[in-house]
């Protein structure tokens, strides 16, 4: 489990990094969202992963009579998931605008010359 | 958007989506739900709503601009973490009243808290998934 | 110590925003609600420094978490006297946006946005716990994506489209690190990361984190080769929102540096090799980049780079004289680069054009504004009796004394090129004649500023007043600043009272 997690998020991170490094802007946004899912995955992992055990204290009881699973990490990532949501929401409008503004997906066009104004 | 098995059944989905999130927002604190989902399933029932009738539509629906909860959201939100420093303890702590209300259970600051941020949500998601959708379909 | 009432200023701005959302279109109530807000906080925040001065640190948990398991948030002298700046600068910025800010820009709801950058910006000072800074910084860089983009046309978006994307990659580098560290502590508390990161064995493992941290912070503070996106989109929003981005945000990022390096990863000898190297690049392109520019605002924006990189030496040399230096010259960079894009905001006003090879004769049409600009750009170069010479003092004796001679030297040329390129800008927009129109309307003077009402011009003038008066406070009564500066700079070599302070008081 912890490998496969492992090599998704090195994945992630790879393809992330990579569409950042094209020129258009979609591949821009997808690639953040990679980005963002990768380390959203990298603490869930660094968090200790264990499986079945959640971190609810059963009706009656008044402490964990068992191992369970860290709750500080969900509650991280949901944060995170949260933010992340907002964030994209915004860079999604930002380039529509810029879509209807140069007609075009290519980073390279929306470039002032430089002499126009210095 | 035609289909007439979207049409029909967005419109009976539409109350029932409501009244499950607000389900999922008072079954929150000590069960899994909360606010934020309940939000996020509130504003997704209006989606599917514009979906089939179009956002105009759904706007019709509503007495004001979804964009309104987001301030009467942030004002509850930011009010119930702020009242417990006048009862002598930290930002944020939980004031519970004394008896519980039935079929709502405990009532609190946490509830109010949660209120706000499902108005909040509600607010957000719709002014950003209506302003993409307006601006696609003008122009 | 615990103390409820560091959130305050905090709690204003959030309801100020709030209130102001209730009045969506009705642009003067907001623009009365934000200075009342801002100069509220500014009270708060005096009062907040007035508690910690006597080396008091301060601590409100919330909901009553217990230390290292809930959100701190700390107030000690470094915190608290950030927030003053900053609310000084917020309090600057609102009344010149009260005038400076279009009303399409007003009614997309600038003000509100304001209040939650400034509220970002507090919560980040105030914060002791890593997630919750991270937290922070996302609401200082949403706000900051409004601002920026608001009411814009292609220019601006242009350049929001570079901040949008270094920004959000910022933030990813920021919270991977976040990760990693919660992985080999299992903690988020800062102080309680000071202990366990100072106790646990692997140090390369510590070392790579603190890079992750690094990259995170430097690509917001506009460390050398990572502040690209900083001179290509600072010069296309409002004057008022780069003066509080110029001013306070790349700032932010400095200060989340600071506390990470001195309380968590404190630099050994490869990290402080790093961070000076960083710096001196920094000061070199960010000086050579101010040399070519003829834009007002682009020039001033690699000024922005080029100072960073003196903090940034600062904290490289890592003794506690470097550090009293480069936290005097925060405080001073706070408060003189707000003011200069309020300067630059004002030319425009003046003359329409920001763009020196169109402007000239400012000094013969008004003299007065002219020599309070004057004494902004004198403190800014570092003239002796004024607020940018005395950090530099320290900053060259700590160089000195610990035979960093090559950080030294840059500094040296950092201060030369600055002077050079000040004193150029003074003659071309001050001394210089206007240039004849030079075929028909173009190129003409338009000064729109005569034709204002008194209150306006009032109004456009008194923060630059307000910010230049502390700018020759800090120049003339350096000792007072420094004093609580040498105090914060004890207070970060020696962590043991901030540790003490957050995890044991109960």
């Amino acid at each position: 489990m912890e490998l496969l997690l492992v090599i998704l998020i090195g994945l992630l991170y790879a393809a992330g990094m990579y569409l950042l490094l094209r020129r258009s802007m979609v591949k821009l946004l997808i690639g953040l969202s990679m980005l963002g899912n990768g380390a959203n995955i990298l603490i869930f992992l660094l968090g200790r992963i264990t499986k079945g055990k959640p971190p609810v204290i059963d009706e009656g009881a008044k402490i964990f009579a068992d191992i369970y699973a860290d709750p500080v990490p969900q509650a991280l990532i949901l944060t995170a998931i949260v933010i992340s949501f907002g964030l994209q929401a915004f860079a999604i409008v930002l380039l529509k605008r810029v879509y209807v503004l140069i007609d075009s997906d290519d980073l390279d066009d929306l470039n002032t010359p430089e002499d126009e104004d210095i | 958007m035609k289909s007439i098995i979207l049409k029909t059944a967005s419109t009976y989905l539409l109350p029932i989506l409501l009244l499950f999130s607000i389900f999922i927002l008072l079954r929150g604190h000590y069960y899994p739900g909360g606010g934020f989902v309940g939000g996020l399933i509130a504003a997704i029932a209006f989606v599917l709503h514009g979906f089939t009738y179009g956002v105009d539509g759904t706007l019709k629906l509503m007495p004001f601009h979804p964009g309104a909860l987001i301030p009467i959201g942030l004002g509850l939100a930011a009010m119930s973490m702020f009242l417990p420093v006048f009862f002598g303890k930290p930002v944020m702590s939980s004031l519970w009243l004394p008896m519980p209300i039935p079929v709502i259970g405990m009532i609190g600051t946490t509830l109010f808290f949660d209120i706000g941020v499902y108005l909040v949500v509600i607010g957000v998601v719709l002014t950003i998934l209506f302003s993409i959708s307006q601006y696609s379909e003008n122009g | 110590m615990i103390d409820n009432s560091i959130i305050l200023p905090l709690i204003v701005n959030l309801f100020a925003a709030i209130i102001q959302l209730f009045f969506w279109r009705k642009t003067v109530a907001q623009r009365i609600i934000s200075i009342a807000a801002c100069f509220i906080v500014m009270l708060l925040s005096a009062q907040l420094v007035g508690k910690v001065y006597n080396g008091d640190i301060l601590i409100m948990e919330a909901a009553n978490w217990k230390a290292p398991f809930g959100i701190v948030f700390v107030a000690d002298l470094f915190s608290s006297v950030l927030v003053l700046f900053s609310s000084l600068a917020g309090l600057a910025v609102s009344v010149f946006s009260a005038a400076g800010i279009g009303r399409a820009r007003m009614l997309y709801g600038y003000f509100p946005i304001f209040h939650f950058l400034m509220m970002g910006l507090i919560g980040a000072f105030l914060t002791g716990d890593i997630f919750n800074l991270y937290v922070w910084f996302e609401v200082i860089i949403i706000s900051s994506f409004v601002l920026m983009t608001l009411g814009g046309r292609k220019p601006q978006i242009e350049g929001a489209v570079k901040y949008m994307a270094m920004n959000i990659l910022a933030s990813t580098f920021f919270l991977t690190g976040i990760a990693v560290l919660y992985g080999v502590t299992g903690t988020l508390n800062m102080a309680d990361l000071s202990l366990k990161v100072a106790a646990h064995e692997n140090r390369n493992l510590i070392n790579i984190t603190a890079i992750f941290f690094i990259i995170g912070f430097g690509i917001k503070s506009a460390v050398f080769p990572l502040y690209f996106w900083l001179p290509s989109s600072y010069h296309t929003p409002p004057s008022a929102v780069v003066a509080a981005f110029g001013g306070l945000l790349t700032k932010v990022g400095l200060y989340a540096l600071f506390r990470v390096c001195t309380l968590i990863f404190i630099p050994d000898a490869f990290m402080q090799n790093l961070l000076i190297w960083l710096a001196i690049f920094t000061i070199l392109t960010g000086s050579f980049g101010a040399f070519i520019k003829r834009d007002i605002r682009k020039m001033f924006s690699y000024l922005i780079v080029c100072h960073i990189g003196f903090i940034l030496a600062g904290l490289g040399i890592f003794t506690e004289v470097a550090l009293v230096g480069a936290l005097l010259y925060l405080f001073h960079d706070i408060m003189v680069k707000t003011n200069m894009f309020l300067i630059a905001g004002l030319i425009r006003q003046l003359r329409g054009t920001m763009n020196m090879d169109k402007l000239g004769g400012l000094y013969t049409d008004y003299p007065k504004i002219s020599l309070l600009i004057a004494i902004v750009l004198f403190s800014l170069v570092g003239v002796p009796p004024l607020s940018g010479f005395w950090p530099k003092i320290y900053l060259f004796e700590a160089g000195f004394m610990s035979d960093r001679y090559l950080v030294v030297g840059a500094i040296i040329i950092g201060s030369f090129i600055t002077l050079y390129v000040i004193a150029k800008m003074w003659i071309d927009v001050f001394w210089k004649a206007p240039p004849a129109a030079a075929d028909g309307g173009e190129g003409a003077i338009v000064d729109k500023f005569k034709t204002f009402p008194l209150s306006k011009k009032a109004l456009l003038v008194s923060p630059i007043v307000l910010l230049a008066a502390i700018s020759l406070y800090m120049g003339l009564c350096t000792e007072n600043i420094a004093l609580a500066a040498k105090q914060i700079a004890a207070e970060m070599m020696d962590t043991a009272p901030y540790v003490e302070a957050v995890l044991k008081t109960h």
